[in-house]
């Protein structure tokens, strides 16, 4: 008897594989729990009545998902073309960066009325950007772009904290690493009762209008036909390198705005704690939602309840709050895993 | 001459865990597999040596668990890469985020505690030698062997037939296969030396460098590494210079550090060793089509029997 990979012909459903995919990852996180002497199913419980128990519990998880949204987007937006923006963490303190200065420095000095426009451009170019080097390199000299986005990311966080600990420290703050506090014009309207701002709003109508981009405008068209073959785009004659650049600083940009909404929404200033993968936890999101924009917000709410419930289970019981950083990992793999049964099926031969 | 030796010993004492991580990606990816998981495997190793040293008291069953660590998660990477065909960029990704978890999850109990470290060399009569005796001194036996393995690695690629088998595989597994050479085994064999190197590198930051675990203490050596096996597109003696220059960064860093000399502001110094490698990572890439070799042919792609 031997075992054979065979190609299927009738397949089920992505989203049935993606389900199954839960199952293993819920084992590991069980396995680590056990070992630590904790009740899995309890910790299981803290986690989601944590994210999802009561409206002001999820309206947390909505709050951490607008970063998330943002930087799935940014990553899904890239690797339709086949990019890998492994930088959406660098172009998000930069859009942040921008931001910043542009709350602290310009926004006092302004209409009112512009302020808040000016913070969504502020992020939005900052972002950009941060990812033009990267951008440029692989276009004109196709440097590779993983390691650039990425060491790129060490150094956006170095010159951040520059920024907090030195000529923007916040003169007031008794050695608090951060700047001034924002004047009240410079914040994100919030919403609800709760501390949903104006970011989730960015970031689906972000979502919406890429999927309709992506479907239905030449642009996307172009997109899609040098996501499945680069080089029957070179024969269309796509100005293929122009292309790559603009979906790259695209791509920061929405990154960009991931960090603005931190930085105006949140925070209110420039602070430690901005990078705290966000830009990974986005390459997660765009391979859950299967690089499809609109399936973007699903897959944030879900790793953002993820992560919320890693924090509550923190609170709750002083198990680290790194778990949700090794669920996503292993459900990164499951998925990979579950596509693979998605192509193939695995058959008992006869051996000869 | 005080300053010299400074510098050129911190150079090569902080240049080994890249030179470790980088030798092992080189024979990764000369059998075709791109393990981008190198990061994460250098966390766990260095919390895996810093834990079983601890624990156990002995600093071999320490390396020797940073290396165990680190193939195990080159085993996952391995079977996703050959058997499920998955995507190499994604599952090396999947691989550094999970470990960059279970390192932050098991290490926190760990996080400034003492354990064991290795010691310096014992020259004897070698310190009156001018500068190598002096420099030799504030080394130990883990970088001897880090450089031993450089010559070793190339020689083994260049001439042994095991290297020729990779090479083959990582070029044409199609034509390797044909000729009877077994891909997958060599490429698993591959990819868990290249996370056994990892691993290695990783305990020597928490057992020689910095003793002590440390939450994301590799601080993107793993990457660097990575960025490292471009610019010695695949060989293990280029992979050294490359090393060095990293250490090199770091030893300046220190000695303006030590020295208070306000040249250059320390965060600009944080940031070469960054910028450093995306300038050569660039300088390389535009060089590689006149002068320099190029990427294995079938890095990245899955080998299966149509």
């Amino acid at each position: 008897m031997a075992i054979t990979i065979e190609e299927k012909t009738s397949a089920l459903h992505p989203l049935a594989t993606t389900a199954l995919a839960v199952v293993p990852v819920f084992l590991v996180g069980a396995v680590l729990f056990a070992l630590l002497g904790t009740d899995p199913l309890e910790a299981y419980r803290v986690m989601v009545v944590g994210a999802f128990g009561s409206w002001f519990d999820f309206s947390e998880v909505l709050v951490k998902a607008i970063p998330l949204m943002l930087t799935g987007l940014s990553v899904a937006v890239a690797a339709r073309m086949l990019l890998w923006n492994i930088g959406a963490e660098g172009q998000l303190v930069f859009g942040g960066i921008f931001a910043a200065g542009t709350a602290l420095f310009w926004a006092p000095h302004m209409p009112p009325a512009l302020v808040i426009p000016a913070l969504v451009a502020a992020g939005f170019a900052g972002g950009a950007l941060w990812a033009l080097v990267p951008a440029v390199l692989k276009a004109r000299w196709n440097v590779n772009e993983i390691i650039t986005t990425l060491m790129f990311n060490y150094v956006a966080i170095i010159f951040m904290e520059h920024l907090y600990f030195g000529p923007w420290r916040d003169p007031m703050g008794m050695g608090f690493p951060g700047t001034a506090m924002f004047k009240q014009v410079a914040w994100l309207p919030r919403f609800f009762q709760t501390r949903i701002h104006l970011g989730l709003f960015i970031a689906l109508a972000a979502a919406a209008l890429l999927y309709f981009a992506l479907k239905y405008t030449p642009w996307g068209y172009r997109v899609r036909v040098i996501g499945l073959s680069d080089r029957a785009a070179r024969y269309a004659g796509f100005a293929f390198g122009r292309q790559q650049v603009m979906v790259m600083l695209l791509s920061g940009g929405l990154a960009g705005l991931a960090g603005m909404g931190e930085v105006c929404g949140i925070h209110m200033r420039l602070q430690q704690g901005l990078a705290v993968g966000y830009g990974y936890d986005g390459i997660i999101i765009a391979f859950l939602a299967r690089l499809n924009p609109a399936a973007v917000p699903v897959a944030a709410v879900l790793l953002a309840g993820l992560i919320v419930g890693g924090e509550q289970l923190q609170t709750a019981t002083h198990l680290p709050a790194s778990i949700s950083l090794v669920l996503e990992g292993a459900l990164l793999l499951a998925i990979l895993g579950a596509s693979f049964f998605n192509r193939y099926r695995l058959r008992r031969t006869r051996s000869r | 001459m005080d300053d010299l030796i400074f510098i050129l010993a911190i150079t090569l004492k902080s240049s080994i865990p890249v030179l470790l991580a980088s030798l092992g990606e080189i024979i990764t990816e000369r059998s075709g597999i791109l393990n981008l998981g190198v990061e994460g495997m250098m966390l766990v190793g260095a919390l895996a040596g810093f834990v079983v040293g601890q624990q156990s008291g002995s600093l071999l069953l320490g390396f020797g668990g940073a290396m165990a660590a680190g193939m195990l998660l080159a085993l996952v990477h391995a079977f996703f890469c050959i058997h499920l065909r998955a995507s190499q960029v994604i599952s090396g990704l999947a691989v550094t985020i999970l470990a960059t978890g279970l390192s932050s999850f098991l290490g926190r109990p760990f996080i400034g505690r003492v354990g064991i470290h290795l010691g310096s060399l014992p020259v004897g009569p070698l310190a009156e030698v001018p500068l190598v005796g002096p420099v030799l001194a504030q080394q130990n036996w883990l970088c001897l062997a880090a450089l031993a393995l450089v010559p070793l690695t190339a020689w083994a690629l260049a001439g042994s037939w095991p290297g020729l088998s990779i090479r083959a595989v990582g070029e044409d597994p199609e034509a390797a296969d044909a000729a009877g050479v077994p891909v997958a085994p060599i490429r698993y064999a591959c990819t868990l030396f290249g996370g056994l190197l990892a691993g290695l590198g990783g305990a020597y930051l928490s057992l020689v460098y910095t003793p002590g675990w440390k939450e994301g203490m590799t601080g993107g050596q793993g990457w660097i590494a990575i960025a490292m096996v471009i610019f010695a597109t695949w060989r293990p003696g280029r992979a050294l210079l490359g090393a060095l220059l990293f250490g090199g960064l770091t030893a300046l860093q220190f000695y303006f550090q030590a020295t208070g000399a306000e040249l250059v502001p320390a965060w600009i110094l944080r940031l070469l060793p960054y910028l450093l490698t995306v300038g050569i990572l660039f300088l390389v890439t535009v060089l590689k089509r006149t002068r320099f070799g190029a990427a294995p042919a079938a890095l990245g792609q899955p080998f299966f029997r149509g």
